[in-house]
């Protein structure tokens, strides 16, 4: 596009090539002398496949939190404080100050996984674009902590912006100063300002923070940081298109595309947390507590099957297998499990049950045949596996149902928990918008009376209908539990 | 119908009638001038070919993603599809008519003027001659004082050079820029430059709309002081800093010397905007000082007659008086004074038209279906010399073509014979300077990287 961009990645080979010799001089020695990085150069080195998956997912989570904040409108302050939870958990940068913690290592994680993600995200123009604008936002989260350290990394890059000559300076310094929102120095020549196209710092022209005179803009250098964001932008645009190019030459064995398949799923649904076995807090969960739970525990999809199983007394094959995983995580044992179900399918002989429906929910249970402990179905599982055919009532409802009997449903089903019409049309826009676990997320705000933006604590999405359950039933025993003190 | 010799009515006046539109594009539409206008060179090329065109049929039918191969191509479509209007949309990665066989990805908005739509329902609530669809040769001046700060804007700020201003047909104005960089941006930096321009912000419930002041803080520790707003007492302010308080931005300085004499013209002679009670309690809303306020209160309640003008000079008199008193306050009543002026005569923007390379805007030379004028093109230095009611009708130039003697020799450029021919010269000197610039960047092919 504009014709200046190629000089940037070009000048910027010098970030981090891993080549040791270079920094040497750098006191702390690290191989990563930087802790931001303008990902120029890929990691070169060789690197196990788990840590190839792994460090990837916990990018995409980190990635994952930001896409949503953007969906949910978060502020500023709101976005910076949930991602930097989200980073000081999955993704940890600290700054070359922090001696004790091995710098390089988190700087490796933080490079190979972005590209990683590349490989995943650069397939098409729609993830592209998601892939930079969270990658983006990341980068500028990152940009604003350890303002010290960042003038070297600033540097290193060698983006050779221009400064403005003295004799320019006095020219127009009227209108630099107006422009400006700080005060300057007195004597004009002192400060330093850079000349720039406008189209290449949007951001200072829409909140008119510069001088603009015939298409250039005057940048103030403690304004450098936009420009900065853009160059990093156009690298990141112009290498994701170059990647795209060059993924189908690549010599790959068959373990690597399956992963990256899987990664790009991770932004539809956010990335689950495994929820493989029962959780702590549900301790003895019997067969007939199972009706009380739902009504006050369930997501949407949970209440959909269990509503379902109660009406026509059977559920269809992806139905029990969706339910009867997230049951047996809930916490219900298998001596109950099996007591739930017959119970439930009231049409049929013990004789039948047994021959045709005990051996799946044991082996479900991990008794039987592969012996596997079977994950219960995350939403992204639920939104991309086993699409619900006619008849069947498995699936996400936010995705699955027409918007009219989506609507009908959520005011049938939590109309009792203080979800009205006029939470409707939010919910609907979310749904059209394809942001099925936000839609999930507000529904959950909403019946549980949390402020919007909280989402199931700490600002976090929906990501797995067990995550959800949990949360609320904590949210449950916290309120009875002050009850208790007040009592 | 706001047409004005409605005993002498003919067909020809009747722009819903569907034959009086066929023969206007049949013999008096300038095909060929918006097509060299749109394409930058003569022969077709993909800034034609891949362009969206959108028509409005009779009975509310939209018919988007038509293209076509040529003027000629496109004459025949319009002719035969006979629209009410037609709109222009985005240059597209693959040609329009051929979405659906193309894959998803691959049909994006790639190129696009960058175009601007000011219309006279932004202004109801200070203009006093009409409201509502209305327009008169009095309601032009403000649209006259926006085309001439944002013209000026446009070109020295931002440096582009091809604007292309056209009458919207009933009580707006159109601005198209052909600029090579204009017509590449994207739709964050369209974003920006409306954000760069918007200074009008805020809805009917908020009275003070002019919020653009930057405050500069002097206390290292204070990132940013508040924004001051209506009805705010003086103690609310930020802490006084002389000299550093609540300057202009240069480029709203610059809009501001041109809008201080419209101001005067158009808003306390013409518009007497202040003249009705609810006018200036308006007035006294923007005014930050409580004293001032009230002794102005008290003498234009009693006298009801008094101009906007008068009052205008009673608020600067209030205010001299007052800063003997108070010379801290300055800063902050002239700023007041520079707001309220800013309020009444900056252009109002309907950002979102600007915002997205796809979004489409009515052609130049269509006629507006309920008052039956041609969208012409407007000079901008002229434009506070026109009138929209002498803007020709489709009605008028049909009867002009009936005058004319010659009914064998009909042929496309019969607009040539109407008084339509000045307005297609001014499009057609616009392409022509759109072409030769085409032409140097041709030859610096290799050079440039701007390849269609």
């Amino acid at each position: 596009m504009f014709s200046a961009r190629s000089r940037i990645t070009a000048q910027s080979s010098t970030t981090n090539g891993g080549t040791t010799s270079t920094f040497n001089t750098d006191s702390f020695g690290l191989r990563y002398p930087h802790r931001l990085n303008f990902y120029s150069v890929p990691p070169k080195e060789d690197i196990t496949i788990e840590d190839f998956e792994i460090w990837a997912i916990d990018r995409l989570r980190v990635l994952g939190e930001i896409e949503s904040s953007f969906v949910r409108n978060r502020s500023m302050d709101e976005m910076k404080r949930v991602t930097q939870a989200q980073c000081k958990k999955y993704l940890p940068l600290n700054a070359n100050s922090a001696v004790a913690v091995d710098r390089d290592a988190e700087r490796r994680k933080d490079h190979v996984s972005h590209f990683v993600l590349r490989l995943a995200f650069c397939r098409s123009e729609e993830l592209r674009y998601r892939f930079i604008k969270t990658e983006m936002m990341l980068f500028k989260l990152r940009y604003d902590e350890h303002a010290d350290e960042l003038n070297a990394f600033v540097s290193s890059l060698g983006l050779g912006f221009n400064s403005v000559g003295s004799d320019e300076l006095k020219q127009y310094e009227a209108e630099l100063r107006a422009a400006s929102i700080a005060p300057l120095h007195t004597d004009i020549g002192k400060e330093t300002f850079y000349k720039v196209r406008w189209t290449k710092v949007p951001d200072l022209i829409e909140r008119r923070k510069v001088f603009l005179h015939n298409g250039m803009a005057y940048v103030h250098s403690s304004d450098q940081s936009s420009m900065v964001f853009q160059a990093f932008q156009a690298n990141l645009e112009k290498q994701l298109e170059q990647t795209a190019k060059a993924l189908p030459r690549l010599d790959e064995d068959n373990r690597i595309l399956p992963i990256l398949e899987n990664l790009s799923q991770g932004f539809i649904a956010g990335v689950p947390s495994e929820y493989a076995s029962a959780d702590e807090t549900g301790d003895g969960v019997t067969a007939d507590m199972i009706d009380e739970m739902a009504r006050k525990h369930w997501p949407l999809c949970m209440r959909n099957l269990h509503d379902t199983l109660r009406k026509e007394r059977h559920l269809k094959h992806y139905g029990r297998l969706q339910y009867g995983l997230f049951l047996k995580v809930i916490g219900l044992s298998i001596e109950e499990a099996i007591v739930f179900w017959r119970k439930a399918f009231g049409n049929i002989t013990d004789d039948k049950f047994s021959k045709e429906y005990k051996y799946n929910i044991r082996h479900s249970y991990g008794l039987e045949g592969r012996r596997h402990n079977y994950p219960a179905k995350s939403c992204q599982m639920i939104l991309t596996t086993n699409q619900p055919g006619v008849s069947e009532s498995h699936g996400c409802p936010y995705r699955h149902f027409s918007p009219d009997n989506l609507e009908a449903a959520l005011l049938s089903t939590y109309g009792s928990q203080g979800f009205t019409r006029n939470d409707l049309p939010e919910i609907m826009s979310d749904v059209k918008s394809s942001h099925y676990h936000v839609a999930c997320t507000r529904v959950f705000e909403i019946t549980h009376g949390i402020k919007k933006g909280e989402g199931i604590g700490g600002g976090e999405s929906v990501t797995h209908p067990n995550q959800y359950t949990a949360r609320s039933r904590e949210l449950e025993k916290a309120s009875s539990g002050d009850g208790m003190v007040v009592d | 119908m706001t047409n004005t010799n409605n005993d002498a009515m003919q067909v020809e006046d009747d722009a819903s009638s569907p034959e009086v539109m066929r023969i206007f594009y049949q013999r008096i539409y300038p095909f060929k001038s918006i097509f060299t206008w749109l394409n930058h060179e003569h022969q077709p090329s993909k800034l034609f070919k891949y362009r969206e065109f959108a028509f409005t049929l009779p009975g509310d039918v939209y018919l988007r993603y038509n293209s076509f191969l040529n003027p000629e191509d496109m004459k025949k479509q319009v002719i035969k599809l006979n629209p009410s209007r037609f709109e222009v949309g985005a240059v597209y990665s693959g040609m329009p008519k051929d979405k659906k066989t193309l894959r998803p990805g691959m049909f994006q908005p790639t190129l696009r003027e960058l175009v601007f739509d000011i219309d006279m329902t932004d202004y109801d609530s200070i203009r006093t001659c009409c409201s509502g669809k209305g327009i008169c040769k009095r309601c032009w001046g403000f649209i006259a004082a926006a085309v001439e700060v944002l013209d000026q804007a446009l070109r020295t700020q931002f440096g582009w050079k091809h604007l292309l201003w056209v009458y919207s047909g009933r009580r707006g104005i159109h601005l198209w820029i052909s600029d090579e960089e204009a017509m590449m941006l994207t739709d964050e930096q369209r974003k920006a430059v409306m954000g760069w321009l918007e200074v009008i912000k805020g809805g009917k419930e908020q009275v003070k709309k002019v919020n653009v002041r930057t405050w500069k803080t002097f206390a290292s520790n204070t990132a940013r002081a508040p924004q001051p707003t209506s009805g705010e007492t003086d103690e609310k302010k930020p802490p006084s800093a002389e000299g550093g308080r609540g300057a202009l931005h240069p480029a709203l300085l610059a809009a501001l010397d041109s809008l201080k004499a419209n101001f005067q013209e158009l808003i306390l002679d013409d518009q007497d905007c202040f003249a009705s009670e609810d006018g200036w309690k308006v007035l006294l809303e923007l005014i930050p000082d409580k004293t001032i306020r009230s002794a102005l209160q008290e003498a234009w309640a009693s006298d009801s007659d008094k101009s906007s003008s008068d009052k205008w000079i009673d608020f600067k008199r209030e205010v001299k008086l007052h800063l003997k008193n108070a010379p801290h306050k300055k800063a902050t009543l002239t700023a007041a004074m520079e707001d309220i002026i800013l309020q009444y005569t900056y252009p109002r923007l309907d950002a979102e038209v600007s915002k997205h390379r796809n979004h489409l805007l009515k052609a130049p030379f269509c006629v507006h279906p309920s008052t039956g004028r041609v969208c012409v093109p407007i000079d901008p230095s002229k434009v506070h010399d026109f009138d929209p009611e002498t803007v020709p009708t489709v009605g008028q130039l049909l009867r002009e073509l009936n005058e004319v003697t010659d009914p064998e020799n009909q042929h496309h450029s019969d607009w040539e014979k109407t008084s339509l021919k000045p307005y297609v010269d001014m499009l057609d000197k616009h392409a022509a300077n759109l072409i030769a610039e085409r032409l140097i960047v041709k030859k610096e092919e290799g050079k440039s990287n701007y390849s269609w």
